[in-house]
């Protein structure tokens, strides 16, 4: 079995990443390649859904770190929900809560895209 | 639960496929010597962080190394050695620059270490560069957070909310 794999959905110009198993060292590197690779799509409104991610490590957390200055000056976000407690655990230790939105359901993340929207000047 | 400290040895290869069979065995033996499911968590995470250094930062490209993992139960706490043979790094530097600032400019790595020191209760480096790195951290049965955990990430939760935009 993979240790690590992950699935895509596109809603208009939101892009949804399912992630699943262990993201680790040794699995970083992929989850890296498809959030470089829906960046240079030009697609900056991602929603990181964690239902079926079993383990984070700090290699995994660095992995956001290293792309969310990109995605937020081209007025997009990294959004993430429906994390286990043992994964939010070790985003809370890391002070991620504050840096991040992290929301319980993927529709109450979409939600905030949309809000974003409709706030934004014409 | 062990009277007397029971020793367990694993010797792998530096190598980041390797991690799960060392999250897994220390997640067994944490679990059969009774620790609760968090501290078997906590643990886990703790030795990959060790062990993630090590894998990235011990052993030149083109050398291969060992990374060799220690554990040690006993009715009071379990302590895991994690032990490498590479070059070794500066433990004040990187104790020095703390996890705020990796934060502060949205940098990966550093991190490892901080949690290391939240996730155990305590957490001891022995560098001899180019000879022997040796991580030995100790997680007891009947701790929970400790002033020194509290106090830092007290501080962590304050930097962060400065940070947001």
């Amino acid at each position: 079995m993979d240790q690590f794999s992950m699935q895509r959905k596109e809603m208009d110009d939101l892009t949804v990443l399912y992630i699943e198993g262990y993201l680790d060292a040794h699995t970083a590197h992929q989850f890296e390649e498809a959030l470089r690779k829906i960046i240079e799509e030009g697609r900056y409104k991602i929603v990181v859904n964690f239902s079926r991610l079993n383990y984070i490590s700090s290699a995994g957390l660095g992995v956001f770190m290293g792309v969310i200055e990109e995605v937020r000056s081209n007025g997009g976000d990294i959004k993430m929900c429906c994390l286990s407690d043992k994964v939010f655990r070790v985003f809370d230790l890391l002070g991620f809560p504050a840096l991040y939105d992290i929301v319980k359901t993927e529709d109450e993340a979409i939600q905030k895209f949309r809000d974003a929207q409709e706030k934004a000047p014409e | 639960m062990p009277r007397k400290t029971e020793q367990f040895l694993l010797v792998t290869p530096s190598d980041s496929k390797n991690l799960v069979l060392i999250r897994d065995l220390v997640g067994k033996i944490a679990l059969r010597a009774g620790f609760p499911q968090d501290y078997v968590d906590k643990i886990q995470l703790a030795v990959d962080e060790a062990c993630t250094n090590v894998i990235r930062h011990a052993y030149p490209r083109n050398r291969r190394g060992d990374i060799t993992v220690r554990i040690g139960v006993d009715s009071r706490k379990l302590k895991v050695e994690v032990i490498d043979h590479g070059k070794g790094f500066d433990v004040q530097a990187v104790l020095a620059k703390d996890v705020n600032h990796r934060l502060n400019e949205l940098k990966r790595g550093g991190l490892g270490i901080y949690l290391m020191r939240m996730l155990m209760d305590e957490v001891r480096f022995d560098v001899k560069p180019g000879k022997e790195t040796r991580v030995e951290m100790v997680k007891y049965r009947d701790l929970r957070e400790t002033d020194e955990q509290k106090a830092l990430q007290k501080k962590l939760i304050e930097k962060s909310h400065t940070l947001r935009r």
